[in-house]
């Protein structure tokens, strides 16, 4: 068992190191060529990249969460906490409209992704999602092959060439550290992948689409402990090049990894964000009482 | 003495009614199966004298009590290459439309559910009589292998749309959001993934669907009519294997050894399609969806 999690560790830490290998100038410039993207103006960390405002959800005339306002920051990582229903999941599915698939859902309020808003009338709703992707609670790889995993929404936004895509997909699965444990099996179904595999195949799905923003839906709540601390430790690396959005219900893992943290809570029948603010100040000094309830362990 | 006695009882009681139980299972299943094989057994028995490489390919004479059923065979497989010809498209388009882009509760669904249950229910005498009004005579195709092939897609359509539908019900909800988190349009996502996991209720329906057109006599006695030539084109009359089988056996006397023989041929032809269908559907499936 030991020499297992040493093996694993080791693995992804050999992969860890190579995973700038990503943004090489070669390999950024030919995706940005082949997928025709706006170049998106130099990230500047302190500027926000999605800021709501005032935003409202209802689920026909059931509200989820109501008057929520805040600003993600760029390249960092912002982490939602709260007790379970307090519409945590329903507001990350707001950022890349996930919410058009659902019947009877409403939406007030505005959304901006670099200060365009989303939920404008003749938004390219393909095109966000390109730019924020999503991982989901329970790993959900199609049934294809490892391989037809990545390369069919790559193709889908119009990477054709063959050696692209087995370059891109060589690239994204050494950044999930995957690459060593699947290389020689990468036309193998992605179903037959244990649970912690499968997630991380589906976080190397999205990477492939170089989205800007990634949310996570409790990513490591259906993982065994082992699996957990293995996405955990590759979501903390993905800082600094990605935004990434995590709901959680771990407090211990939003303070390891998180650099703000947004503090849900159901109001009245709806949810509502009781405190936002860096990591540091939400688990030492927080402002609000239920806030220092919740993260002490009192109530939730 | 009298104590264990009492104890024992309860236990005995259960073990006697299981046994019952097994007993009555067993007797089902055996006389399901005697009765399979009576049917095949009596097939075999007095078609088999008859059936021949010249009784396949020859074409019938003196009212089907000589010769073979080479023509027959072609009009049969025109109908049903008509039939699906013109079923699948429509079938899976509907049940793409009622399991995609409608929801369980809409109202306009819900209309079309209720009228294809009902319409699966309707005997096939009448759907003879509204292909022969409305296919033979309203649109003037007359007594044509294609007023047949389309009477019998009308008969298909309800079973292949709804075994269609349950199967793109059936494929997980996963699918559809994690395609659509990556950016990929419905459309794609359909043909992609939707469309092949959902491709063995449709196999059902097909097969389900292939044995009711191809058993069919009534719908198609009023439709493709009992001209038993070689049909030069779908706009022919054309004679399925069983209008043959019923002319033989009510019409001709003397036709029962020839009429053993086509059932038996007819019999071999459903499994052999119904095998082909499954066959090629798991080979293409294998290359499109890889699961184990």
């Amino acid at each position: 068992m030991k020499d297992f999690f040493a093996l694993q560790n080791s693995v992804f830490e050999r992969q860890g190191n190579n995973s700038h290998s990503y943004r090489v100038p070669s390999y950024q410039s030919m995706i940005d060529f082949q997928m025709k993207r706006a170049q998106p103006e130099f990230p500047d960390s302190a500027k926000p990249i999605i800021r709501t405002e005032a935003l409202h959800l209802y689920y026909g005339e059931k509200p989820a969460f109501k008057n929520i306002s805040l600003s993600i920051k760029n390249n960092g990582i912002t982490a939602l906490i709260g007790p379970s229903g307090c519409g945590k999941t329903s507001f990350i599915s707001c950022l890349n409209r996930l919410t058009d698939l659902l019947p009877h859902c409403r939406l007030e309020g505005s959304i901006f992704l670099d200060s365009t808003d989303i939920h404008a009338l003749g938004t390219d709703v393909i095109a966000l999602r390109r730019r924020v992707g999503m991982i989901f609670q329970k790993p959900n790889p199609f049934p294809l092959s490892i391989r037809k995993n990545i390369e069919l929404p790559l193709r889908e936004h119009g990477v054709r060439q063959r050696a692209a895509c087995e370059e891109i997909v060589e690239m994204v699965l050494k950044d999930v550290g995957l690459w060593l444990e699947v290389k020689d099996r990468l036309n193998a179904s992605a179903l037959a992948l244990s649970g912690g595999q499968q997630q991380r195949l589906c976080i190397a799905r999205a990477l492939a689409l170089k989205p800007d923003v990634i949310l996570f839906d409790e990513p490591c709540s259906a993982l065994d402990p082992i699996s957990s601390g293995v996405v955990e430790d590759l979501i903390a690396g993905l800082r600094s090049r990605f935004t990434v959005v995590i709901v959680t219900h771990n407090l211990a893992q939003a303070r390891r990894i998180a650099d703000d943290v947004a503090l849900f809570w159901m109001q009245n029948g709806a949810g509502r964000l009781i405190e936002f603010g860096s990591c540091q100040q939400i688990f030492e000094a927080p402002a609000h009482e239920l806030t220092a309830a919740y993260v002490n362990g009192i109530r939730g | 003495m009298a104590e264990i006695s009492t104890r024992a009882e309860p236990r005995a009681k259960p073990q006697s009614a299981d046994g019952l139980a097994t007993f009555a299972v067993w007797s089902a299943v055996f006389i399901v199966m005697a009765i399979f094989v009576w049917i095949i057994g009596d097939l075999i028995w007095h078609g088999i004298g008859n059936l021949s490489w010249s009784f396949l390919v020859e074409s019938s004479k003196n009212a089907g009590r000589a010769g073979g059923i080479g023509p027959i065979i072609i009009s049969t497989l025109l109908i049903l290459g008509v039939c699906l010809g013109v079923a699948l498209p429509l079938g899976v388009g509907t049940a793409m439309l009622l399991a995609e882009f409608t929801s369980a509760e809409n109202f306009f669904s819900r209309l079309v559910r209720r009228s294809l249950d009902v319409l699966a229910g309707v005997p096939s005498i009448v759907f003879g009589l509204f292909g022969n009004a409305f296919f033979c005579i309203y649109l003037g195709m007359g007594f044509s292998i294609l007023s047949g092939g389309l009477t019998l897609a009308c008969m298909v359509l309800p079973i292949l749309i709804r075994s269609t539908e349950e199967g793109f019900r059936s494929t997980p909800e996963a699918y559809r959001l994690g395609a659509a988190a990556l950016g990929m349009t419905r459309i794609k996502t359909f043909l992609h993934l939707l469309l092949p996991a959902a491709t063995p209720g449709l196999v059902v329906g097909l097969v389900l669907g292939i044995g009711r057109a191809l058993a069919e006599t009534a719908a198609l006695i009023f439709t493709s009519g009992y001209v038993d030539r070689l049909p030069t084109s779908v706009f022919d009359s054309g004679r399925s294997l069983s209008v043959h089988i019923y002319d033989l056996s009510m019409n001709v006397s003397g036709g029962e050894p020839n009429a053993y023989a086509t059932a038996l041929v007819l019999v071999g032809l459903l499994l052999i399609i119904n095998w082909t269908a499954s066959w090629i559907t798991e080979r293409w499936l294998h290359r499109r969806l890889t699961t184990s």
